[in-house]
């Protein structure tokens, strides 16, 4: 009993005994489901061992999605708490425990696997290449973020959620002051999705660099692709930085060391300094994405040339050099004095000057063009004013002596998820919108999406804009209560409405899904919105090998120049392709992971080593594999052609 | 898969080309995580607690012979590349051979000490400094272990199969891989070692 004691939660609640029973309830479902409609073996060869970017795509797509509802369930919790002064809805540990779980799947489960979801499927396909430059690694770097996310995921019922803020600052994440296992599971959870996000940007910088199609220079790259590029360069440069953080970190935590502790010569201030490091860059990370997804959607739904598309490359790369001299920024108050301040508050405001040139550039690409108001296009037009809202609350913060009154305000929050809102999730439901055709062959309906973009824009307002008046009022972040006289009441009440009202779009997303599959037309054809770049240049659904012919690229608009300008997209005649073969492997070696994680931290020496070994067991089987792919022979391709052509 | 012939054995391919630019994407990451290990120990270097510091623990001879051995095996390395470059299959398998066992001897001397290191009382608790100092060795210790097994594996599927486009390409990563980790104790030698004996 004594060993089965530590998996116990420590501070159980009615919440989550429910959500134990509710995991329990829908993982029997799911087997019995799976059995049932004997899909075990389709699951396995088509999906679990799949190499397929886009399939590999299709999967981030939707563990993001689930991932977004789980965070979401936990920012209607806080608001909810926080509706009503002195509410006794949750005690202050679970508070704790909820904002940051909250904060760590919105960026880390939700945000990140979101824009791999765009990347792998759309990078690939804008370049006109097969696939990534390492598909079997690619599936690893899924099934790494999908086990990290699942082992972060089971905190919440096995020994307890994480509680010290997602940025989880020493000393209060040491051993003292946070001795149930939670810690660890941030510090093992999130190195283990990390390598994964790491082996991405490997990837993809390969693929965009050496795999593009004949007469793609680099002037000549979809805007997406650029922006994929700069991200992938940020997350090799950055990742690595946390990665030695979380061992730190996880070293303090289970072998006693004193990196961060307060005695011996620790010292709590790296941990943070390190943290930032990692976690300025990583909000670019999400950004830079975002601003090439709306790019495309604004050049194609203005029906003209991206404006300015080399200071569009140049603003983002230098977004992408700031991005990593700012990072003190988020710790003004803590005493690194006036000259470092300075610098990083100059650093910090110099990044609004690239970001303002790209958003002159879409209003330029708009400017005169003949504006289609699609849902893609809504979130893209709503985007502009209120990211830049929250760029200017942005230039106030990096202002470090008006800091000292911002700081750990809601103010602070309020700002940043001014940016993250409008910024990334817009984009990506943007792109889920823009895309979806091209991954499921049919559109999602135009009507709700548009009940959607405004519910969530409204929704969006009412939640967060009274938290810059709170939060310039003196209303503390974290705090889990406040009293009455605080005067917080009201306008905590609204943000609790705008909160719901979101809740309502988010739920209406997954209407929408519903009911497009079950009533939306399928003949949509290959190029459904009259777009631009390469991706729609090929059949929907996209065949396995993407492109039957090469094709040959004289601009960034190669599909509209073949549309417009007579522009030949493939010369050369169908010759057989080489592909690569489905392997179980990464799946197993995330598995393994996922126990290793689950081992180291409940401190199981005996499980942690024998995963280990299973761990380099699979690195040495798959360097003795003899894999040399396979070919998909003319006959079979011409055959495929016939079929798709004919679907449309 | 294509062959182009022009082209050493180990870029020979599509595949191969890509292979070793993403290794190299992969050694910029390991700079940086070496990057972060380095400023982390200048941070922590004289925040000893009540533990010894480096100019108490460090010992010029056992360094310097590490320094020797692992600098010699970047050379053997070297030159098992340009066997492999000529097709002499027994050289090449030769001096990766004398590069493993050079770094089998490596190994043990900063295995031997790190126990002396214990003995003295600096243990991987005792302060901020011997933990970043154990983390930093470790963790280059740690990429010569792996290179290790990994150098074995390549040996064995060289034997097994032959120069290959795929173990060419394999030992020339390989070759790169080790090298780096040359580089990183030069750093190590000289910003850990001869700073800290200053």
């Amino acid at each position: 009993m004594e060993f089965l004691e530590r998996f116990a939660v420590p501070n159980p609640s009615l919440a989550i005994y429910a959500s134990m029973v509710a995991i329990g309830l829908t993982l029997i479902a799911i087997i019995a489901g799976l059995t049932y409609f004997k899909k075990w073996g389709y699951l396995w060869r088509e999906w679990l061992t799949t190499v397929d970017h886009k399939r590999i795509g299709i999967m981030y797509l939707i563990s993001a999605l689930i991932m977004l509802f789980r965070g979401g369930v936990d920012a209607i919790m806080m608001r909810a708490q926080l509706a009503v002064p002195d509410n006794k809805l949750l005690d202050a540990q679970h508070y704790n425990e909820i904002f940051t779980t909250h904060g760590v799947i919105m960026l880390i489960f939700m945000a990140m696997p979101f824009i791999f979801a765009f990347m792998n499927f759309l990078v690939p396909l804008q370049i006109g290449a097969r696939d990534v430059a390492f598909p079997r690694l690619n599936a690893l770097s899924f099934w790494l973020f999908f086990f990290g996310a699942m082992l972060f995921n089971i905190s919440f019922v096995v020994g307890g959620s994480p509680d010290a803020g997602w940025t989880s600052y020493f000393p209060l994440a040491g051993n003292e002051f946070s001795p149930s296992v939670g810690t660890n599971y941030y510090m093992i959870a999130i190195q283990i999705s990390g390598l994964g996000s790491l082996m991405t940007g490997i990837n993809m910088i390969t693929t965009i660099l050496k795999m593009r199609a004949p007469g793609m220079t680099l002037m000549k790259m979809p805007m997406f692709t650029w922006a994929t590029l700069v991200t992938n360069l940020i997350i090799v440069t950055v990742f690595p930085v946390l990665t030695v953080a979380l061992v730190m970190g996880t070293m303090d935590r289970l072998f006693g060391t004193n990196f961060f502790s307060s005695t011996n010569g620790g010292m709590d201030m790296l941990w943070a300094n390190l943290f930032w490091v990692w976690g300025h860059p990583e909000v670019y990370i999400l950004i830079l994405p975002a601003f090439g997804l709306y790019s495309e959607i604004i050049s194609t739904f203005a029906g003209r040339n991206l404006y300015g598309y080399k200071s569009m490359v140049a603003s983002m790369v230098i977004i992408s050099g700031l991005s990593c001299v700012v990072w003190a920024h988020h710790f003004f108050t803590m005493g690194q004095g006036a000259l470092a301040n300075s610098f990083f508050s100059i650093t910090t405001m110099m990044i609004s000057v690239p970001t303002g040139v790209k958003i002159f550039n879409w209003l330029f690409t708009m400017w005169r063009g003949k504006i289609r108001f699609t849902v893609p296009m809504l979130y893209s037009i709503g985007f502009i004013p209120l990211f830049v809202l929250g760029g200017v609350t942005g230039v106030m913060l990096a202002m470090s002596a008006a800091d000292y009154q911002y700081h750990n305000t809601m103010f602070l929050v309020a700002h940043f998820h001014n940016t993250i809102i409008p910024g990334v999730v817009f984009a990506m439901l943007a792109g889920l919108t823009f895309y979806w055709p091209k991954m499921f062959g049919f559109m999602l309906n135009e009507r709700i999406g548009k009940w959607t973009f405004w519910l969530l824009t409204v929704g969006f307002c009412l939640a967060f804009l009274p938290m810059y008046v709170t939060g310039l009022d003196g209303q503390a972040r974290r705090m889990y209560t406040y009293s009455a006289a605080a005067g917080f009441s009201t306008l905590n009440m609204v943000s609790f409405v705008g909160a719901m009202i979101m809740a309502v779009g988010f739920v209406l997303i997954v209407y929408n899904v519903y009911h497009s599959v079950r009533y939306a037309p399928r003949n949509i054809g290959a190029d459904p919105w009259d777009a631009r770049s390469l991706e729609w240049a090929t059949h929907t659904p996209v065949p396995e090998y993407n492109f039957a012919v090469q094709p040959h690229v004289a601009s960034s608009q190669a599909f509209w120049d073949a549309k417009k300008n007579g522009h030949v997209l493939f010369p050369g005649k169908v010759e057989k392709i080489h592909m690569p073969n489905n392997s179980g492997v990464p799946f197993i070696m995330s598995a393994i992971f996922f126990v290793w994680g689950f081992s180291m931290i409940f401190s199981l020496w005996i499980p942690a080593i024998i995963s280990t070994i299973a761990i380099f067991a699979c690195m040495a089987h798959r360097s003795f594999e003899k894999d040399h792919g396979r070919y998909i022979s003319v006959a079979e391709i011409e055959e495929t052609e016939t079929k798709l052509r004919g679907a449309n | 898969m294509k062959i182009d012939h022009s082209l050493p054995l180990e870029y020979s391919t599509k595949q191969n080309g890509l292979n070793i630019f993403g290794f190299w994407v992969f050694l910029a990451a390991e700079i940086m995580l070496f990057a972060t290990l380095f400023t982390s120990y200048f941070t922590l270097e004289h925040r000893v607690g009540g533990g010894p510091s480096g100019t108490e623990i460090f010992e010029i001879t056992p360094v310097l012979m590490e320094t020797l051995i692992l600098l010699t095996s970047s050379f053997t390395i070297g030159l098992g590349v340009h066997a492999m470059r000529i097709g002499n299959k027994k050289a090449m398998t030769a001096f990766f051979v004398i590069t493993l066992l050079l770094g089998l001897g490596f190994l043990g001397l900063e295995i031997d000490e790190f126990i002396t290191y214990i003995h003295e009382g600096a243990t991987l608790q005792t302060s901020a400094f011997t933990a970043i100092l154990m983390l930093t060795l470790g963790t280059h210790g740690a990429h010569v272990t792996f290179g290790l097994f990994w150098g074995s594996a390549i040996l064995m599927q060289l034997k097994k199969r032959g120069l290959t486009k795929e173990t060419a390409n394999k030992s020339f990563i390989f070759s790169l891989y080790w090298h780096f980790l040359d580089v990183v104790w030069i750093f190590i030698f000289s910003f850990i070692y001869l700073k800290g004996m200053m």
